[in-house]
C-alpha cells in the first residue's frame, strides 16, 4: 500500500478574463464578463504539460478540493482522493478543480458584483449552463498553458461537466472519468431542484433575489437542502445511520426535533446557508436541469472518439439510477469509444460518490496510471 | 507469463485469432485470455462481465471491460462490429442462450465458443453406473453450486447449428493437456467452436 499524505496547506488562486468587449457568450444569448474563476492546482505540472487532471465539483462544491485552509480544521471536499499517494496521485499529476461560474466560493455569480450597476447581480445574472460552465473553465485551462488534458472527472454534477467537456472538447481530453451522473436530467430530477427552487422563492426574505445587504432567505435555503440530503441517501444508509433513534429519552410531544434524522436534516441545512448563496443554489439547479447531451450530442455520430472512458455507478444511488450510467455507457457503445463500466456495490446512494473512497481508488489509480503511460492494451 | 503456462484453451483461442483484430469477450472474468490477445497479437480488445470483483482485476491489467451480464450487453453495437466475439465457457452460464448466440453472431464476424462436455466418457459412467450427476474437470461443480445453466454436448451443439443455419467453420476438441482426435463426443473435456451466421 502506498503511503498516504495529506497535501498540507493550500491556496485558492484567482483568474479574471472576458473582460468587455470580449465577454464570454452564453448559452441562453446573453454576454458575461468579466468573469473571475477561483481555483486551486495540487501537485506539478510536467514538462510536456501531460499530466494535468481536472477535477469538477458538485452542486455545493468549491474549488477547494483538497489540502488545508490555513486555520481549518476541515479538508478539501475530495481530500481522500486527491494527495501524495491517492487516488488522483499530485506526486504524479497536476491536479486543477475550480469553482463553476454561477457559484458563490470566488468564481463570479448571482451575489458577485455587476460591473454595471456596482451592486451584486442578483436576478440580473444570466442563466448559465453546464456547457457555460465548461466553457469558463476552458479559459482556465488556456491559461494555465494546458492542451491536453490527461483527464477530467467529478461525480453528480461535475460528472456532467466532465460529459460537456466530451461533448465541446473532445480533442482535449484524453480520458473521462464521469460518476455517478446522466446524460440528461430526468423529470424526477428537475422535480426535486423545482421543489428546492421553490422553498428558496417562497421565503419572503428571498425580496426577489435583492437580498444582499439584508440577509439570505435561510429558511428557504435550508429547506432546500434538506430535501437535497434526503435524495443523496437511500433508504438503508438512514436506516444504518438514524434508525429510529431518539435524541432526548423520550418522545416530547411537541413539534420538536425528536428524531435523530431531524436533527441530521436541520444541522445540515443550518450550516448550508451559512456557507452557500440561495441565488447560487438557483442558478445552478436550473442548469443542471438544462443539461442534456443525450441523441448523439456526446459524441457525434461521425466521430471517432479518441477519449477513453470510465463509467462508474452506485447500485443504491435512486437519485442518479443506475439506468442513467448505463445509457451513457449505450451512447459509448454505438460509437466504438474505448470505455470501462463499473457499478459499485454501495448502500450509500448518491452520497457514495463521495464515501466509496477504496473502490473508486482502486479503479481511478490503475485506469489513469495506464492511460498516463499511454500503454493500452486495446 | 510464458506461453507453455497459458490454459490450452486460451492457447488455441489465441491461434486463432488474427493479429490486429477487434475482439469482444462475453464473461471475460479477470480478463486473461483478452490480455493475452492485446499484448501478444495486438488485438483490440473489449470485455463484458458480470462480477465486480473481476471488473477490478480488468482494470488493472489496463482492459476496457463493461459491468453487465451478458444476456443484455450487445444491443447497442451494430452489425459487425467486431472480428471476433468470443463466449468461453459463458454460453453455458447464460440464461437466453439462442438469443445471445444470435446476438452474437449478428455483432461478430466470427463467434468462437468454448463448452464443456457433458457427454464426456467419465461423465456417461458415472450417470450410468453412480447414478450421480456428474463431476469432471471440465464440470468441477456439484449439483447445488454450478453456475451452469445449461448442459450440453459437442453433438447437441452440432445439432444446435445445424438447425439454426449457423456454419461451422473450425472445431477443436480439448482433453486433459491436448486436443482429442477421434470420438470428441466421448474423449474430449470441452470443445472450442468458431461459427458464422451464415447469411
Amino acid at each position: 500500500m502506498d503511503k498516504k499524505k495529506s497535501l498540507g496547506n493550500v491556496e485558492t488562486q484567482y483568474v479574471t478574463f472576458a473582460a468587455p468587449p470580449q465577454e464570454l457568450l452564453l448559452e441562453g444569448g446573453q454576454k458575461l464578463g468579466p468573469i473571475t474563476l477561483a481555483y486551486e492546482t495540487y501537485g506539478r505540472l510536467d514538462a510536456e504539460k501531460g499530466n494535468a487532471v481536472l477535477i469538477c465539483h458538485a452542486l455545493s462544491g468549491d474549488a477547494h478540493a483538497a489540502g488545508l485552509h490555513q486555520g481549518d480544521e476541515d479538508p478539501g471536499w475530495w481530500d481522500a482522493m486527491i494527495g501524495p499517494g491517492k487516488a488522483f496521485d499530485t506526486d504524479k499529476y497536476f491536479v486543477i478543480c475550480s469553482n463553476v461560474i454561477g457559484g458563490c466560493k470566488g468564481s463570479t455569480g448571482p451575489s458577485s458584483l455587476n460591473p454595471a450597476t456596482g451592486r451584486p447581480y442578483g436576478l440580473d445574472f444570466p442563466i448559465i449552463t453546464i456547457g457555460d460552465m465548461v466553457n469558463a473553465q476552458r479559459y482556465l485551462i488556456d491559461h494555465l498553458g494546458i492542451g491536453r488534458l490527461l483527464c477530467v472527472c467529478g461525480g453528480s454534477m461535475g460528472g456532467m461537466q466532465v460529459l460537456q467537456w466530451v461533448a465541446s472538447y473532445p480533442e482535449r481530453v484524453r480520458c473521462a472519468i464521469p460518476i455517478a451522473t446522466a446524460l440528461k436530467h430526468s423529470p424526477q430530477q428537475i422535480a426535486f431542484d423545482e421543489v428546492g427552487r421553490q422553498a428558496v422563492m417562497a421565503d419572503p426574505e428571498w425580496r426577489e433575489g435583492a437580498y444582499y445587504g439584508q440577509g439570505q432567505p435561510e429558511r428557504g435555503l435550508a429547506v432546500a437542502r434538506m430535501i437535497g440530503h434526503i435524495t443523496y441517501m437511500s433508504d438503508k444508509s438512514m436506516e444504518e445511520k438514524f434508525s429510529r433513534r431518539l435524541k432526548e429519552k423520550e418522545f416530547s410531544f411537541q413539534f420538536k426535533t425528536d428524531f435523530e434524522v431531524e436533527g441530521y436534516l436541520r444541522y445540515r441545512g443550518d450550516n448550508f446557508v451559512k456557507r452557500f448563496d440561495a441565488n447560487s443554489y438557483l442558478y445552478i439547479t436550473k442548469a443542471m436541469d438544462y443539461f442534456d447531451v443525450s441523441a448523439g450530442k456526446l459524441i457525434p455520430a461521425e466521430r471517432r472518439p479518441d477519449t477513453r472512458f470510465l463509467v462508474i455507478a452506485f447500485r443504491s444511488d435512486w437519485l442518479y439510477p443506475l439506468y442513467q450510467s448505463q445509457e451513457i455507457v449505450r451512447q459509448l457503445k454505438r460509437r466504438h469509444a474505448d470505455a470501462t463500466y463499473c457499478e459499485i456495490d454501495s448502500t450509500y446512494g448518491h452520497d457514495a460518490f463521495l464515501l466509496e473512497i477504496e473502490e473508486e481508488t482502486h479503479l481511478i489509480k490503475h485506469f489513469l496510471d495506464k492511460t498516463y503511460k499511454g500503454y493500452n492494451v486495446r | 507469463m510464458t506461453f507453455n503456462t497459458v490454459r490450452l484453451d486460451h492457447k488455441i483461442i489465441y491461434q486463432i485469432v488474427e493479429p490486429g483484430s477487434r475482439v469482444l469477450d462475453l464473461g471475460c472474468g479477470e480478463g486473461d485470455l483478452i490480455y493475452f490477445l492485446a499484448k501478444e497479437k495486438g488485438a483490440r480488445v473489449q470485455g463484458i462481465e458480470l462480477s465486480e470483483e473481476a471488473i477490478y482485476r480488468c482494470v488493472e491489467k489496463g482492459l476496457s471491460v463493461f459491468h453487465s451480464d451478458i444476456d443484455s450487453g450487445l444491443i447497442e453495437y451494430p452489425d459487425k462490429s467486431f472480428d471476433y466475439v468470443i463466449l468461453n465457457q459463458s454460453m453455458q452460464e447464460t440464461k437466453k442462450v439462442d438469443f445471445v448466440l444470435k446476438e452474437a453472431l449478428r455483432v461478430g464476424k466470427k463467434v468462437i465458443v468454448g463448452f464443456p462436455n457433458f457427454a464426456y466418457v467419465s461423465a456417461r459412467l458415472r450417470l450410468f453406473f453412480s447414478g450421480e450427476t456428474p463431476v469432471t474437470p471440465s464440470l468441477p461443480y456439484r449439483w447445488y453450486n454450478t453456475p451452469n445453466l445449461h448442459f450440453l454436448s459437442i453433438s447437441d451443439f452440432r445439432n444446435f447449428c445445424e438447425e439454426k443455419n449457423v456454419r461451422i467453420l473450425n472445431t477443436y476438441y480439448l482433453g486433459r493437456r491436448h486436443l482429442v482426435r477421434i470420438w470428441p463426443n466421448l474423449f474430449a473435456l470441452s470443445a472450442i467452436f468458431v461459427i458464422q451466421s451464415s447469411s
